[in-house]
């Protein structure tokens, strides 16, 4: 496995993070994040009414600006698939579910399975699963793996998310090799966070996995996405984490196919900026609406 | 997945007004290209003509004779500047010998330190007027000048400050007195904070300075001339003249002269040390490199190529310690070629005040033909030639990032400074093999060691005959750490506690 130094990995993140991004290149960008956004609501009070709120959201962004793209996917607990599912009918934007007993993922295989098999029975696109960290700091790597292949069958024709949950990981060498697990189990995306822990997403923490990423391709042929999610909030962040997909990846991956950011309240900070472009001056939030 | 598959079917919202772009043509659409970000220089007042800062005064050269400095990005002139011959440096030693007697040997030590901590002020406070001068004048990227050379200039000055009044702490029982009169000339890659290196240490100690800077760069030495006589040092403490070879050839040969300080090629380094031997002058010299970046199979080889990223193509290579031969273990050979390549295509060739820019200008066509020359020699040796695939501006002096693989030892690109961004890539088997050629060069002045066990890291860095050795990281500076070579690579330190020793006569 390739090592990762903390201090050489934190000062190109760094250094990447600097990069000016004005005009175009921001109108641009924001657009493209806009598109690679899971839209997020992870609440013990979700109900059905605030999904659909949501669902609406993720469509049209900005009802003074339809030519926006949507989101990539709205991202909801098992429960209230069926209620974004419904929402969404007919529409391009995804339908992602957490599972396996999310955040924690301290339950048995057999729950998480059956939890998985019913999101997907629901109409759940994607399935967002937690890694069991237990295991993975127990050592034992292959039990971590086997889950994975596991719920990864149960997906069936569902995409699988695998979230690392990088901040109860501890070191960017066991990113690394979590995420290199995660792909080799069958991981469609590699994401970074629950958004229940914080660090959530950091630019390194991407960074590594965007590494493990780019070197599983070049092993194996095949491509597997990543997604940041947990404490992305504003549209400078977003652009950052662009910056970093693009000049790590290429400009390829500047695509929903193969990133995504897991947020809630980065998409009104977006538009926000976009208004600002378009006017010069930053408008109120109550202009945005707060789905 | 499959029931959003089979209701594909352009959607109808019930007030038909819905329109959606779908996310995953965005990017299809066209490359996100950066835009343009580049850095205001509207503000910066550059005179037309320069003259000679001697005795506190700004004086006309007696040498009657002025010449060009220019943009090396658009080839622009951008202001004349005195050329100073033998009958100037005379006027500008004297000042200094002057200055010397009348103030700054006498001045309390605390208040040189006053001093110095008002220059670094200075520093930092004109520090984007500085940083775009850097960059206009010498055709490094802004984001250079402005987050290395001018920061680690006023840090400099801030260090040295803080020695002035403990040097008797600092060389118990050795009496520490300043040696007089220090000429002082440096290179054109690192122009305000070669300068700084020099002045700051001189006068610490209680020297009084004669300075030169070099002929394609003398901008930013000129502004901290007037940074110096708005500081209001004593006049005559610290004298600018600007001039070619000939000049610093007078300055260093003066007889005036108790210390000679010189950064820049072995070549010349050698004709000073000649010139002063004999003389009784202190000399110390900062001159070629031609470092070995050393990556074993167990580095972590992304931030190594960073590193090796950093090491060659910082300044566009224009780097005494530039890691300009990368020693790999032949085992991660191909794979670190592969990354390097594919990082390499990422870096931003252009206009050097784009804060987007990695690789600025070459500083002088007389520089590019050099590099041309050497990489034109590892192609008739039948190195394989890699390359940023860039387009490069019309006008100015460019050359793409690049480094050559099957490069041998006995290969000139293996052995001679090409001073520009250009890397040869050696294999090696094992950690002896990696010593023996890290070592086998005339050079001496920095290394990089890359590897994730620390006890190998220690013993192969104390292995290493070079002034610097940098573990998993390169091209990393401080004011606190002491900087310089072995053999061919100069002697003397600068930085740290070691740089006040060259300026000092520290006997009981």
């Amino acid at each position: 496995m390739m090592t990762v130094d903390a201090v050489g990995l934190e000062e190109r993140a760094a250094d990447l993070a600097k990069r000016s991004i004005k005009k175009h290149a921001k109108i641009q960008g924001l657009r493209i994040a806009i598109g690679c956004i899971d839209l997020t609501t992870l609440e013990g009070k979700d109900t059905p009414g605030r999904v659909a709120q949501l669902c609406r959201k993720a469509l049209t962004p900005d009802a003074r600006d339809l030519s926006l793209p949507h989101v990539a996917a709205v991202c909801v607990y098992p429960s209230l698939v069926g209620t974004a599912k419904k929402a969404l009918q007919g529409a391009e934007v995804k339908v992602a579910s957490v599972a396996t007993a999310f955040p924690s993922g301290q339950s048995s295989i057999a729950v998480k399975l059956e939890e998985t098999k019913e999101a997907v029975a629901d109409g759940a696109d994607e399935i967002d699963m937690v890694i069991d960290r237990g295991a993975f700091h127990a050592g034992r790597y292959r039990d971590v793996r086997s889950e994975i292949e596991d719920v990864k069958r149960a997906c069936g024709p569902a995409a699988l998310k695998v979230i690392l949950e990088t901040g109860e990981l501890g070191t960017y060498d066991n990113v690394r090799r979590a995420s290199e697990l995660a792909m080799e189990a069958g991981a469609d995306f590699i994401k970074t966070s629950t958004g229940k822990i914080a660090p959530a997403a950091t630019l390194p923490v991407a960074l590594v996995m965007l590494h493990a990423a780019r070197d599983f391709e070049r092993r194996t042929g095949r491509r597997v996405g990543v997604k940041v999610a947990g404490g992305i909030r504003t549209a400078k962040q977003a652009l950052q984490y662009l910056v970093i997909v693009k000049e790590t990846c290429g400009d390829d991956w500047l695509s929903p196919a193969w990133f995504r950011i897991g947020a809630s309240s980065l998409l009104n900070d977006i538009l926000m900026q976009l208004w600002k472009e378009r006017t010069g001056a930053y408008q109120s939030d109550e202009y945005f609406t707060k789905d | 997945m499959t029931q959003a598959r089979k209701t594909k079917t352009a959607i109808r919202p019930a007030n038909g007004r819905l329109a959606m772009t779908a996310p995953s043509d965005l990017a299809r659409l066209d490359a996100w290209e950066y835009a343009p970000a580049p850095e205001a220089r509207d503000y910066l007042a550059i005179k037309p003509r320069y003259e000679l800062f001697v005795g506190g005064r700004w004086q006309k050269p007696k040498s009657g004779r002025h010449f060009a400095t220019i943009n090396p990005a658009t080839e622009e002139t951008l202001a004349e500047v005195a050329q100073a011959d033998a009958a100037d440096v005379d006027r500008a030693v004297a000042a200094a010998r002057t200055a010397y007697e009348k103030y700054w040997r006498r001045c309390p030590p605390a208040h040189r330190a006053k001093y110095l901590f008002r220059i670094a002020r200075a520093i930092a406070e004109r520090s984007r007027e500085l940083a775009v001068l850097e960059s206009v004048d010498g055709g490094k990227p802004i984001k250079e000048a402005r987050d290395f050379d001018v920061p680690l200039a006023a840090q400099h000055f801030f260090y040295y400050a803080g020695w002035a009044d403990k040097l008797e702490w600092a060389f118990p029982n050795t009496n520490p007195r300043p040696l007089g009169v220090a000429a002082q000339i440096i290179p054109w890659n690192f122009p305000l904070l070669m300068a700084a290196w020099k002045i700051a240490p001189a006068l610490a100690c209680g020297n009084t300075v004669v300075l030169k800077p070099a002929e394609t760069t003398p901008l930013t030495a000129l502004r901290l001339a007037e940074i110096i006589e708005q500081a209001d040092l004593p006049p005559g403490v610290v004298n600018i003249i600007t001039g070619a070879g000939a000049t610093g050839a007078a300055l260093a040969g003066h007889r005036g002269v108790d210390k000679v300080a010189f950064t820049g090629s072995t070549e010349v380094g050698k004709e000073i040390a000649r010139a002063c031997a004999g003389t009784g002058k202190r000399l110390t010299l900062e001159l070629g490199g031609k470092a070995a970046n050393i990556v074993f199979d167990d580095a972590p080889l992304e931030q190594a190529v960073e590193g090796i990223v950093n090491g060659i193509f910082f300044n566009q290579g224009h780097v005494c310690c530039a890691g300009s031969r990368l020693l790999v273990q032949e085992s991660v050979h191909d794979v670190v070629a592969e990354l390097l390549h594919r990082r390499m295509q990422t870096l931003r060739v252009g206009d050097p005040l784009d804060k987007n820019t990695d690789i600025g200008a070459i500083n002088s066509a007389a520089q590019l033909s050099k590099i041309e020359e050497l990489v034109r020699s590892g192609d008739d040796d039948g190195c394989s030639r890699f390359q940023t695939e860039c387009d490069l501006p019309a006008r100015g002096f460019w050359y793409r990032p690049t480094f050559f693989t099957g490069v041998s030892m006995s290969h000139r690109i293996a052995q001679e400074e090409i001073f520009g961004p250009v890397l040869s890539v050696l294999t090696f088997r094992t950690p002896d093999e990696a010593v023996e050629k890290a070592n086998n060069t005339p050079y001496g002045l920095s290394a990089g060691v890359w590897t994730d066990k620390g006890s190998k890291n220690f013993k192969i860095a104390s292995q290493l005959r070079a002034g610097v050795v940098w573990s998993n990281t390169f091209n990393k500076f401080d004011p606190s750490s002491p900087f310089g070579g072995y053999r061919e690579s100069g002697f003397g330190r600068e930085g740290g506690i070691h740089g006040l020793l060259p300026y000092i006569e520290a006997r009981p």
